[in-house]
């Protein structure tokens, strides 16, 4: 028996509940769509709650000199060239009605002495920009849109997890899925479907990333015809924990270095001095005392190098561990007891700063951050590519079907700001719901094709009957091995041979995949869920192979240690994937969007 | 390395018990991480609800020992090893399966509490002013990772199961973020007296200390809200100019 057994009818379907999927529902909801919202887990639940730092918006509340201007500029150095003008720009103008708008809704942030949303330092960001409420302006972010939302007329989903979209001719016309809690399938149709389900992080070992984020929107996307971009551009947070191993990958927020947290080596060395790339040489601080100035707000003082971009801290961290000069368990040292001498008050003040840094490691590793330094290394955390869409509508190249926040491409190029995250998921989130919202008004209801729920239904269903499968089958075995194998050949340094190697792995592992088989029911169990989230992992992990292996250069995220230059012909191009014909991944390029001249003008004008 | 014994409950809404599973441990690990050690050993369909693993979701809420507690959170060296540990769901929601409990009732519960209601800007620029300080006073509510630990222990709910009288710990906070938040306006303390049902509870503190964010609920949230609520209801002199339609 495959049919449904449920069938719920939208206007507007959000698949996915973090910061972009709540904006871009309540954003529906305001216009008049009826919305629904699948959660995977719990409401509230999502990754945008570990967000630490802030979220980025030139509210030029701390630095009167920051403007969108500035922080458009910004977003496009940091990515690269890379972005999408369009998006960047639209970012940067409108992020700060976004987060005033939270604050109308009941958010908290920190304040300025004259009362006004407080800004901090955060790497890449030429003036203090993040918003921010201590560390944990991610959870008081969500809370906020969640309770909006419930208010909104929006029906939540809990633990409703997608196995495929539902197309109608060449348009969305819902979703297929299952509850958790029972395993019972549902059918959601809908006139526009918005995905807004976060990253990628599970193809990979280390991560800051939970179980959820498999890849599950750009894959579903994909399958239902729409491209992926720039998908070799997969940020390595450069500080997670490393010790102990249990939580090896759990982010350490880079507010840590915002506000005046050092990385230093084993021989206590300041490493990052070592190496400024010339297109941030004239606004970083060539000695100790003026970065330590910049982090205590003095606005001649340049920035300390260790608020260099993600990309570049990351692989400056990365070179310190390989060359055996790392911390005893293979990362580096982030200090920010040392400002105790620099401050009277100092452990008060940094847990007043860093209160869930500071309860994370005091709980999880026994390390009183007041008075040791932590160990860090880098880990995988956010997928600047995704799927393809229309900088303004957010729409991809299905019509109906659209996409906002981590698992859309555009805004970041080939390295994300880090604050840019969180203002992206309320600009774009926002977008996506209304312009789906319209394109729900404008076109009538689409037609499920019963035989596709049948089949979708049947090929979800596999896992269970094949109670045949044999020693290391498993869902879990085979979920390890691709973790192992992307972390190894597709990291944060890759070369030629090992991404090829890891494309016929995935070959391998796609065949296994294909043969898992789980025991139990189909109530609330994890085995068959991990069954299932496996085609998208492996869709996913090949994108940002072919992707990896076609750009011979390094740029942004993308490291080659076979072309560690620049090749500046591939710095105007984008890698496209899309299924082909016969089934077979297709790689093509596309243009960078060229920058108009009002916005070059920008560039130049902030160089 | 060292191993021990986990006696998880197994099971669902019909029924269930403890069977044991033995596993390795090392060091840092945390319970939760033995969990799904024995989900990749010996129980592919062992059901648990975690995400970010770092007691910043609140979903893996569970009875370690008898005590709730985020199973993420709880390091095995804490625990008496040469003993099995026992994870058992929480027990004031209604069990779905194995350590997953049905906790959409505080969902329900929270879209009955009078919403966010911000009095207009009063900057020039559409915005408010607010200080730290006023901030400050409901940060601490606001930290509330929705682990539903305090509604766990709260024997209101537990053992009186009062669930459709009395919103629990959790809620009361959420009433006191709002009450207490600089710029809300709405008045809830005729809600949380009749509605809500605040007198159930008689500040025994058990939330506070099972809370993994250490809000002080009960001195903080609660009796803060009860004063309220008494002065509003029962204060004579009020009660008096409402009757003549002095106050509101």
């Amino acid at each position: 028996m495959t049919a449904a057994s449920e069938t719920v009818s939208y206007d507007v379907l959000v698949i996915g509940a973090g910061g972009a999927g709540l904006r871009a529902a309540i954003a529906a909801s305001a216009a008049g769509s009826k919305v629904g919202v699948i959660c995977k887990s719990l409401l509230g639940k999502a990754h945008t709650v570990m967000a630490e730092g802030g979220v980025a918006a030139a509210l030029a509340n701390v630095d009167d000199r920051d403007s969108w201007r500035v922080h458009f500029a910004d977003t496009m150095r940091g990515g690269q060239y890379m972005n999408d003008c369009r998006m960047a720009e639209l970012h940067a103008k409108e992020a700060p009605d976004r987060v005033r708008e939270l604050e109308a809704w009941g958010a908290l942030f920190d304040r300025t002495p004259d009362g006004r949303i407080l800004q901090r330092n955060f790497g890449g960001h030429a003036y203090p920009r993040l918003a921010h409420v201590g560390d944990r302006t991610g959870l008081e972010m969500i809370r906020t849109l969640q309770d909006h939302g419930v208010h909104a007329g929006i029906e939540f989903h809990m633990e409703c997890t997608v196995i495929t979209l539902l197309t109608d001719g060449g348009r969305m016309a819902g979703a297929f899925g299952y509850d958790r809690e029972r395993g019972r399938f549902r059918v959601y149709t809908a006139k526009a479907v918005v995905l807004a389900t976060g990253g990628v992080g599970r193809a990979y070992r280390i991560t800051s990333n939970s179980w959820e984020y498999t890849g599950d929107g750009q894959a579903l996307a994909y399958e239902a015809g729409a491209e992926l971009v720039d998908m070799e551009f997969l940020q390595f947070h450069p500080t997670g924990m490393v010790w102990p191993p249990s939580v090896r990958g759990i982010l350490v927020t880079e507010g840590v270095r915002g506000e005046g947290g050092i990385l230093a080596n084993k021989d206590g060395r300041r490493f990052m001095f070592d190496d400024i790339p010339p297109a941030y040489k004239n606004q970083t601080a060539d000695n100790e005392e003026e970065g330590w100035r910049y982090c205590q707000g003095d606005k001649s003082a340049r920035r300390p190098p260790e608020l260099l971009t993600r990309d570049h801290v990351a692989r400056c961290i990365n070179r310190e561990i390989k060359a055996g000069r790392g911390s005893p368990h293979g990362g580096v040292f982030l200090d920010i007891a040392w400002i105790k001498r620099k401050l009277p008050n100092a452990p008060e003040h940094i847990k007043r700063k860093l209160p869930t840094m500071y309860h994370q490691f005091k709980e999880l590793a026994g390390v009183d951050i007041t008075q040791r330094p932590m160990e860090v290394g880098p880990t995988t955390h956010y997928m600047m590519g995704g799927i393809r869409v229309d900088p303004d509508s957010q729409m991809s190249s299905v019509a109906g079907l659209f996409a906002a926040g981590e698992c859309a491409a555009g805004l970041h190029g080939a390295n994300r700001l880090g604050g840019n995250s969180l203002s992206d998921l309320l600009v774009f989130g926002k977008r996506a719901g209304e312009y789906a919202a319209r394109f729900a008004r404008e076109h009538g209801d689409a037609r499920v094709d019963e035989r596709q729920v049948e089949a979708a239904g049947r090929q979800a269903l596999a896992p269970l009957e094949r109670t045949d499968a044999v020693d290391g089958a498993g869902p879990y075995q085979v979920q390890h091995d691709l973790q192992g194998m992307m972390q190894d050949l597709v990291g944060i340094v890759r070369t030629g041979p090992e991404i090829a190697r890891a494309l016929e792995g995935l070959e391998a592992l796609r065949a296994r995949a294909e043969r898992v088989g789980v025991t139990g029911n189909r109530e609330y169990n994890p085995g068959w869920h991990t069954a299932l989230d496996l085609p998208h992992m492996l869709i996913v992990s090949e994108a940002i192979a072919r992707s990896a292996l076609e750009r011979t250069e390094s740029r942004g995220a993308h490291f080659r240690d076979d072309f560690p230059a620049k090749d500046e012909s591939l710095g105007k191009v984008r890698m496209v994937v899309k299924q082909g014909a016969d089934g077979r991944m297709a790689l093509t390029r596309i243009p960078v969007p060229p920058v108009p001249p009002e916005l070059q003008h920008v560039i130049e004008e902030m160089k | 390395m060292a191993t021990a014994t986990f006696r998880i409950w197994r099971g669902d809404a019909r029924g269930g018990g403890y069977r044991d599973y033995r596993t390795e441990v090392g060091e840092g690990m945390v319970v939760l991480d033995a969990v799904h050690q024995i989900q990749a050993e010996h129980a592919p369909d062992l059901a648990v609800r975690w995400n970010c693993k770092a007691g910043r979701c609140g979903s893996c809420s569970a009875e370690v020992n008898g005590m709730p507690k985020l199973m993420c959170m709880t390091r095995l060296e804490d625990l008496p090893l040469e003993q099995p540990v026992t994870l058992e769901p929480m027990r004031a929601f209604p069990r779905l399966k194995d350590l997953v409990t049905d906790v959409s009732w505080n969902y329900r519960v929270k879209t009955k509490i009078t919403p966010f209601t911000p009095r207009p800007p009063d900057a020039p620029d559409g915005t408010w002013r607010m200080q730290q300080g006023d901030v400050d006073r409901v940060m601490e509510f606001r930290k509330c990772i929705e682990c539903f630990l305090c509604q766990d222990v709260c024997h209101v709910l537990r053992e009186h199961r009062l669930h459709e009288s009395f919103i629990g710990p959790r809620f009361l906070v959420y009433a006191a973020a709002l009450e207490m938040h600089p710029l809300d306006t709405a008045d809830r303390t005729e809600e949380l007296r009749a509605a809500h049902g605040i007198g159930y509870c008689n500040i025994t503190k058990c939330c506070t200390t099972v809370c993994p964010e250490g809000i002080t609920i009960t001195d903080n949230a609660i009796i803060p809200l009860k004063e309220r609520v008494a002065d509003r209801a029962y204060d004579p002199l009020r009660k008096l100019l409402r009757l003549i339609g002095l106050s509101g």
